[in-house]
């Protein structure tokens, strides 16, 4: 038992260990091959290292919820689009054109609502026809994606408000609104899962199912609110992000379910189910982000990024595998 | 006893699965305050009948009646919210909750907007814990718990509802004699309290110190309910084992060679400890024991599934350590596994490529698979075993159950094996095809094989060994020559009684 301790320990704490290592590793290695004479660990770098995580960052607490429950959403990239689409078309519909800025939160709201919409159908899916969520939300991605470029071809959707874009790039007690948006999603996800009967209930459904089902919580239904709220998160994400940027590729988004699971999983959430924590996933996040940054500010390029972040992950799930090997009694596979 | 009604009443429960009629006609009163022990041998439909009760199964014809309400048990939480409460016997548990969330799966106590009320589930589960006189509290995660604990935060669940009938399924499966002190301690009281026990044991002491009344399943039917006090042993054995079986034992001896397989206080973890047996040419060495006693974990490490730690392996008299399958293969020791279907077989291929499975790397003609030669073995194969298939073509999950064992056989077969383990070898086999498989395995001593065979049923380890290895939570009990064997005397031994009481 002693040693079980010792590796719970050691998985809950690799995440922020890991961090502190890259923040001492791109501060030293920056001092030689940094082309910009600013310190890696500026303030206002660091406060954009934040700000820049959000996006990923705001699904990734979906996500977390999802996969502790033991399921996986592939669509929120998808969504995430979708959501953006809705929400800068929208200001520029003529039934909206009386209420002035009014149309913001108007346009804030449809957009969320789709979010939940289209994660609602898919955990209704799930639910009812009991597929596997891998193959359904891979369904969906390309389904939701379909979607993006029939409502512009390959145009860019844009619209720029002023209003809108001064809201969204605001400091607010120094921190960015993304920010603020990313830890409100991160406190509230939180709350969820450890304080509520439906967080509870998630780690129970995806630790021991048959357990769940035999206790009489019936697993449908929280599978499905878990895929309305990642659609949420997926649509929160987009309208913070596109409220500053005011334009939108139907290509935008691709690929975001790949780095949400990949800041998840290196978090500290188990890929089967039922072990994880926000609190690690946001470890995840800032992880990734943190790498992607500093090896930008030493010099790399996109796909050193790409290649050192597929490793680590493998080197990851590597040392998870073997910290859980319980005994040497245990069945080889 | 007899003017109070009873807490729960079965009536004539008919419950069938395809091709099995699990439970036929089922009756069975519980009387309030009393522990009332349900018994009978493996696959007797003890635990379809709980699950029944419990509202995991429908039953097809019957009743089932709380205190005076016909009732339908929806699902379990119904059958809680009905006061019967089921124990399981297979851990249930979530083991990356806690134990206050284990205890109170389902119905955590919440507070405004959906929050869990910490305070009163740490302060109940506590209070439940107390009464259990366990050594963890209710924030402990479950997975940092003994196997043994777990199964006390399993029992725990009992006390949080006020039950009307509370069913422990082999609750003292994984306990130690402490622990299962405080668990009698704990049914005495629910029993003070007018709470009916249903008690699914196989041990017989503990059947006799505790229970009331005992009630007997065999083969899905009811037998016969008598008080405790009223009978013995023998007779309840009776009762489970029943005349109708053929329970003939093997009466003949093929001429044995040496000894091909010799293990020596093979131990592994807590799955078994201490076991040591040999098994020489020309013999059926049949290994009999409750589901968990270690059977198929012993010729799960002889197969170089698992590592032992510690204990000794001798292949024809030399000391080998086995690594793996591949390993265990080349050294001529092949193992047909429990589940047919699962580890068997690929269902999906062909009878052919099935059976030449394990040497297709060998069977090569240039870079491509050496089809003749795998026709060739399968031809040879199936004439010997009678496999009766249309052709090598047929897809194996379209034979028939009894075909499909003697597939795996003749796959192992033909990989030339001294040693051939065969776990449950008629699971699942109809009656007909069960004689063929006990025939050819006897065969397969006549022919200098050195043979294991685990198996749950007792016709059918009496049927083809030659001698009885009777195992207990993970230990020998007691090797039994098929001359001395008596049905009494193994199941006995298989329920942890000692021998000398068993004499």
């Amino acid at each position: 038992m002693e040693t079980g301790k010792y590796s719970k320990y050691l998985k809950s704490g690799a995440i922020w260990g890991f961090i502190v290592l890259e923040l001492i590793f791109f501060t030293i290695a920056g001092e030689f091959l940094s082309l910009s004479d600013k310190a890696f660990m500026d303030a206002d770098n660091m406060l954009l290292l934040f700000k820049q995580s959000a996006p990923i960052g705001i699904i990734a607490m979906g996500m977390t919820i999802i996969m502790v429950n033991g399921n996986i959403d592939l669509s929120v990239g998808a969504i995430y689009a979708i959501c953006a689409i809705v929400l800068l078309d929208s200001m520029t519909w003529p039934m909206f054109a009386t209420l002035g800025d009014g149309v913001i939160p108007v346009a804030w709201a449809l957009a969320l609502l789709v979010g939940v919409l289209l994660g609602a159908l898919n955990g209704l899916i799930v639910w009812k026809t009991g597929v596997d969520a891998f193959i359904v939300t891979l369904g969906s991605m390309l389904g939701y994606r379909g979607l993006v470029f029939m409502y512009n071809g390959e145009q860019p959707t844009s619209h720029l408000n002023w209003t809108l874009v001064d809201f969204a790039e605001a400091q607010f007690l120094g921190l960015h609104t993304p920010t603020w948006f990313l830890l409100i999603a991160t406190t509230a996800i939180w709350f969820l899962m450890n304080r509520t009967v439906h967080g509870r209930n998630a780690y129970a459904i995806g630790n021991n199912r048959e357990a769940a089902v035999n206790a009489g919580i019936r697993v449908g239904p929280h599978i499905m609110i878990n895929f309305m709220i990642i659609g949420f998160l997926s649509a929160l994400s987009a309208v913070v992000f596109y409220s500053e940027s005011g334009s939108v590729n139907p290509n935008d988004g691709e690929l975001y379910e790949l780095w949400v699971i990949t800041a998840v999983v290196l978090g500290g959430t188990k890929l089967t189910g039922g072990a994880g924590s926000i609190v690690g996933t946001f470890g995840g996040v800032l992880a990734i982000q943190l790498l992607r940054k500093g090896l930008s500010h030493i010099g790399a390029d996109t796909s050193t990024v790409n290649l050192v972040i597929g490793l680590i992950l493998i080197a990851v799930l590597f040392l998870d595998r073997q910290l859980n090997i319980k005994g040497k009694e245990e069945l080889k596979v | 006893m007899t003017d109070q009604t009873p807490v729960l009443r079965l009536e004539g429960i008919v419950k069938t699965f395809p091709g099995v009629r699990a439970l036929d006609g089922v009756s069975l009163n519980i009387m309030p305050g009393e522990v009332h022990a349900l018994m009978g041998e493996n696959g007797a439909g003890k635990s379809t009948l709980m699950k029944v009760l419990g509202g995991i199964y429908q039953p097809d014809e019957g009743q089932i009646i709380v205190g005076e309400a016909p009732s339908v048990m929806s699902s379990p939480l119904d059958a809680k919210a009905k006061g019967i409460v089921f124990i399981h016997q297979e851990l249930s548990l979530a083991d990356e909750l806690s134990v206050a969330e284990n205890i109170y799966l389902g119905e955590l106590p919440r507070k405004r907007f959906g929050m869990v009320d910490w305070d009163t589930l740490y302060r109940r589960t506590d209070a439940i814990l107390d009464k259990l006189k366990v050594g963890f509290n209710a924030k402990t995660i479950v997975g940092d718990l003994s196997i043994a604990n777990q199964q006390m935060v399993e029992i725990a669940r009992a006390l949080t509802v006020e039950a009307k009938a509370v069913i422990f399924d082999e609750p003292t499966a994984s306990l130690t004699d402490a622990e299962k002190v405080v668990l009698f301690e704990v049914i005495s009281d629910l029993q003070a309290q007018g709470v009916g026990i249903v008690y699914i044991s196989h041990r017989m002491e503990e059947i006799f110190k505790i229970t009331d009344r005992i009630s007997v399943l065999r083969d899905g039917s009811y037998r016969s309910t008598v008080n405790t006090a009223d009978t013995n042993e023998e007779s309840i054995t009776q009762l489970m084992i029943g005349r109708s079986l053929d329970l003939s034992r093997n009466e003949s001896h093929h001429e044995l060679g040496d000894v091909a397989l010799e293990v020596r206080g093979l131990s592994c973890g807590n799955l078994y400890t201490d076991v040591s047996f040999e098994v020489r040419r020309g013999e059926v060495l049949g290994f009999y024991g409750l589901v968990g006693a270690g059977r198929t974990e012993i010729a799960e490490t002889l197969f170089g599934l698992r590592d032992p730690s510690a204990g000794t392996v001798l292949l024809d008299g030399v000391e080998t350590t086995i690594n793996s399958p591949a390993d265990a293969i080349s050294k001529g020791i092949s193992l047909v596994p429990e589940d047919r279907k699962g580890q068997g077989l690929v269902l999906g291929m062909n009878c052919r490529d099935n059976m030449t499975l394990p040497q297709v790397d060998d069977l090569t003609a240039g870079p491509f698979v050496a089809e003749g030669s795998e026709v060739a073995i399968f031809d040879q194969y199936r004439d010997k075993l009678d496999i009766r298939t249309p052709g090598w073509k047929q897809i194996v999950g379209n034979l028939s159950g009894g075909n499909q064992q003697k597939i795996v056989i003749g796959k192992w077969l033909s990989m030339h094996p001294s040693v051939l383990i065969v776990d449950e070898p008629t699971r699942g086999i109809d009656v007909g095809s069960k004689a063929e498989i006990h025939n050819l395995i006897r065969d397969l001593a006549a022919q200098g094989y050195a043979v294991i065979v685990i198996s749950s049923e007792m016709p059918e380890v009496l049927h083809v060994s030659d001698r009885i290895v009777a195992m207990y939570s993970g230990k020998v009990m007691r090797t039994f020559t098929s001359e001395e064997v008596t049905e009494e005397s193994l199941i006995q031994a298989i329920s942890g009684l000692s021998s000398d009481k068993a004499a």
